[in-house]
């Protein structure tokens, strides 16, 4: 494995990880949105007693995702942002008006009111978001952004503009909602009409998880050809058996009310989903033309910038660790 | 107004939108962390309340910095594709780097604001401190990568394209030390000041009143132990500049002719046509003696500049005379409140002394916004200074015109409810509307 490889296995790391835990953070704000009835108050409560401590950490996944990239790939992120700079931009906004929603709403008055009008934007910009950075991944795989002698020929269009870039983006939302949905059953454990609630949510997002993975897989015949291919190779049966026990064993346990075997059943999912997206996808950073290769800067920079990532792993994940021990412990 | 112009300015307002967090995200942990730590040492309860109160507009700020810290790690790809591509790999560096220690501050951010009641309180003012530590060090990052733009170094070219790249050799660039002293003192400096000014406002309706008087005391001290600092930081980064950038430093002093034993021209209407600075004050020798500490060395003026490698005169003169001039007054206010904290052994309350802390209030963030206005704008039409022009970095998408109204309407909307909130913050300060806060806050916590 060569030092580019490496790199590239670190945005992929740090991308599952902001799913998981900066996406399950967007699936709350979704359920924030849909939250109705006479528990509405305290199912919001309960979402941002969830999110608040942890949100601004997990958001720092997605950065470090850009900043390797543009280290180590620069014209790999020239390219991205140049041909995904309208998505790009959407999801910006989005970022900004959902983090200053979630603390305005937090520190605004305490009306009814106002709290249901930060609550509109923190929830809207949280269906928002995911659905634009799914329809930017689907544009990468889709083999329609194309680089002639080193500059985009594709035009601001290319990729995320097609039906198997939207089926890319409903699918992340889906996952989201249902990552998160699954989270609050484990984190209202002792609320049992809430965690009853969630219960419902995660199943249902769980349920219709695998419509949407099957529309997105057909759309990928003509939308994301390498993809397609990929997903009927060797190894792909076998990912596929792994993500469907995971999913099924979500459901069933879920169902079964063993909440924490849901939760680590539905990360095994997400992690398996974006594993082999990103199985389908090596060696390309944008399908066909970018690969980790052929845009790799200079090997004293990705030596220099493996080390700075290690070291920062010393640090951030005992960091990390005691975060969520000190907020997701059972009290 | 063209594409490129409209992306310079969206860059431009994005920059100067997160800097005023990014300061106060700096300052605000160094406040709160001495404020915990003396109720460490003494015990009384008006230190931790202090310290609580002043973290509760920090979060607010904070996530604001956060998120608009992001949009500009989107926006150097989306608007400056072509100097990515061509310098990330050679200050990608600091940027991990920064990432690691925005991570450390935003993990330990949420101990400090959710955690005052769930770990030690020794603990818990530790992760004050690691806070304060890793959002000076994001600083030192970011502001190490915008030096090497200034200063680049660390790489070769060969037939326009770049090679032996040496990424710490980058980082360690000749301007990056001046430019990290400066930048972190201005944001120390500025949250005192900006903090004091406010508990000055309510010392002067009720100067009996032990928490702002406290809070005060804490702030005022920060602010007049670093501005002093930052004046010979000051000195130090203009003959730097002097020195490595003379086409920005002419563009600061407005310095069009090189001559010997050159005077300092203040305020005045640069005219790059006349090559003259009308109506300016001038003291004799003065540039000479401020760029090389000798009144009669000669300093080179833009005339020396190739015509189309000039900066904006206009804008970078001015922008640096009110950032001299800002910073002239807050040191003015600190030696005055100095010699009457040392004289009376206590934290000074004059009535005027408050007032005028609470003219000064903005000044320190005014001269941050000016003193980045010279730093990138002196830096034209280079994006790396002398070897790549902003004007080829641009992105080639067309229509910028509409993130660039987005974005601006965006910023307005978020600055007009920040205002709105902070405000709220600080006058929900007498005892009744505490308690109201308390309980909802304990009502927050059961539900």
């Amino acid at each position: 494995m060569t030092v580019e490889h490496r790199l590239g296995a670190v945005i992929l790391a740090a991308l599952v990880i902001y799913a998981l835990s900066g996406g399950a953070d967007y699936g709350g704000g979704m359920w924030d949105l849909l939250a109705r009835g006479p528990r509405a108050s305290r199912q919001r409560a309960a979402i941002e007693h969830a999110i608040g401590p942890i949100w601004e950490a997990n958001h720092v996944w997605l950065i470090l995702v850009i900043v390797v990239l543009f280290t180590a790939f620069p014209p790999a992120f020239a390219t991205i942002m140049t041909a995904l700079h309208i998505p790009m931009t959407a999801i910006l906004i989005g970022i900004v008006l959902r983090g200053s929603a979630f603390v305005f709403r937090k520190y605004d008055a305490q009306h009814d009111a106002v709290h249901r009008r930060w609550s509109t934007v923190f929830g809207a910009a949280s269906f928002f978001t995911p659905f634009v950075l799914g329809l930017c991944l689907g544009a990468l795989a889709s083999g329609e952004i194309r680089v002639t002698d080193g500059r985009l020929s594709s035009g601001f269009f290319a990729g995320w503009t097609t039906l198997f870039a939207v089926a890319c983006g409903l699918f992340a939302q889906g996952l989201f909602a249902f990552l998160a949905a699954t989270y609050l059953t484990v984190d209202t454990e002792g609320e049992p009409e809430l965690q009853a609630g969630f219960r419902t949510r995660a199943l249902v997002s769980g349920v219709l998880l695998a419509p949407a993975a099957a529309l997105t897989f057909v759309l990928a015949r003509d939308g994301a050809p390498q993809i397609f291919a990929r997903l009927t190779s060797w190894w792909a049966p076998l990912l596929v058996a792994v993500t469907s026990v995971c999913a099924i064993g979500a459901l069933a346990a879920l169902w079964s009310r063993r909440f924490r075997w849901a939760r680590a059943a539905a990360v095994g999912q997400v992690m398996c989903i974006l594993v082999g997206w990103g199985l389908a996808q090596y060696p390309h950073l944008v399908i066909p033309d970018l690969t980790l290769s052929n845009t790799a800067t200079v090997p004293s920079t990705l030596h220099a910038l493996q080390s700075v990532l290690a070291a920062g792993a010393l640090v951030l994940f005992p960091a990390f660790g005691y975060l969520f021990y000190v907020f997701k412990r059972r009290s | 107004m063209t594409d490129f112009a409209f992306a310079r300015s969206q860059m431009a307002m994005s920059l100067a939108f997160h800097i005023v967090f990014a300061a106060i995200g700096i300052g605000m942990p160094l406040l709160m962390a001495i404020a915990e730590g003396l109720h460490l040492r003494s015990r009384e309860a008006i230190y931790v309340d202090l310290a609580q109160r002043w973290a509760r507009g920090t979060a607010i700020l904070f996530a604001v910095g956060a998120v608009s810290g992001t949009v500009l790690s989107f926006e150097l790809g989306l608007l400056w594709p072509r100097f990515m591509e061509y310098a990330g790999g050679i200050i990608g560096m600091p940027f991990s780097l920064e990432g690691f220690a925005f991570f450390t501050e935003a993990i330990f951010l949420g101990i400090y604001l959710y955690g005052w009641d769930r770990i030690p309180a020794v603990v818990h003012w530790l992760a004050g401190i690691v806070v304060a530590m890793s959002g000076m060090l994001s600083g030192v990052f970011v502001v190490t990568a915008n030096a090497w733009m200034n200063a680049p170094t660390g790489f070769e070219m060969v037939d326009g394209r770049v090679t032996r790249i040496d990424p710490i050799a980058a980082m360690l660039n000749p301007a990056a030390l001046q430019q990290v002293i400066h930048m972190v003192l201005a944001a120390y400096v500025a949250t005192g000041f900006a903090v004091a000014a406010v508990h000055a406002f309510f010392l002067l309706r009720d100067r009996t009143n032990a928490f702002h008087r406290t809070a005060f005391g804490i702030s005022l001290a920060v602010a007049v132990i670093g501005i002093p600092l930052q004046m010979v930081s000051g000195d130090m980064i203009a003959r730097m500049v002097a020195h490595r950038q003379p086409a920005k430093f002419a563009a600061m002093e407005a310095h069009y002719r090189t001559e010997a034993g050159a005077p300092i021209t203040i305020g005045g209407i640069p005219d790059d046509a006349a090559m003259t600075t009308r109506y300016g004050l001038r003291i004799p020798r003065g540039l000479s003696l401020l760029a090389t500490g000798d009144p009669n060395a000669s300093v080179r003026g833009l005339d020396t500049i190739p015509r189309d490698e000039w900066p904006n005169a206009r804008i970078v003169h001015w922008a640096f005379d009110l950032m001299v001039g800002a910073g002239s007054a807050m040191l003015a206010i600190a030696a005055w409140a100095g010699w009457l904290w040392w004289r009376r052994r206590r934290v000074p309350d004059d009535r005027w002394l408050l007032r005028a802390v609470v003219v000064a209030g903005p000044l320190g963030l005014i001269a941050i916004e000016a003193g980045w206005i010279v730093t990138e704008v002196g830096r034209q039409p280079w994006i790396i200074y002398g070897v790549m022009r902003t004007a080829d970095a641009v992105t080639p998408m067309a229509g910028l015109v509409v993130p660039f109204v987005t974005f601006t309407a965006v910023y307005i909307f978020l600055s007009v409810i920040l205002v709105y909130l902070l405000r709220r913050q600080f006058l929900e300060t007498d005892p009744s509307a505490r308690r109201g806060w308390q309980a909802r806050q304990e009502v927050s916590r059961d539900g």
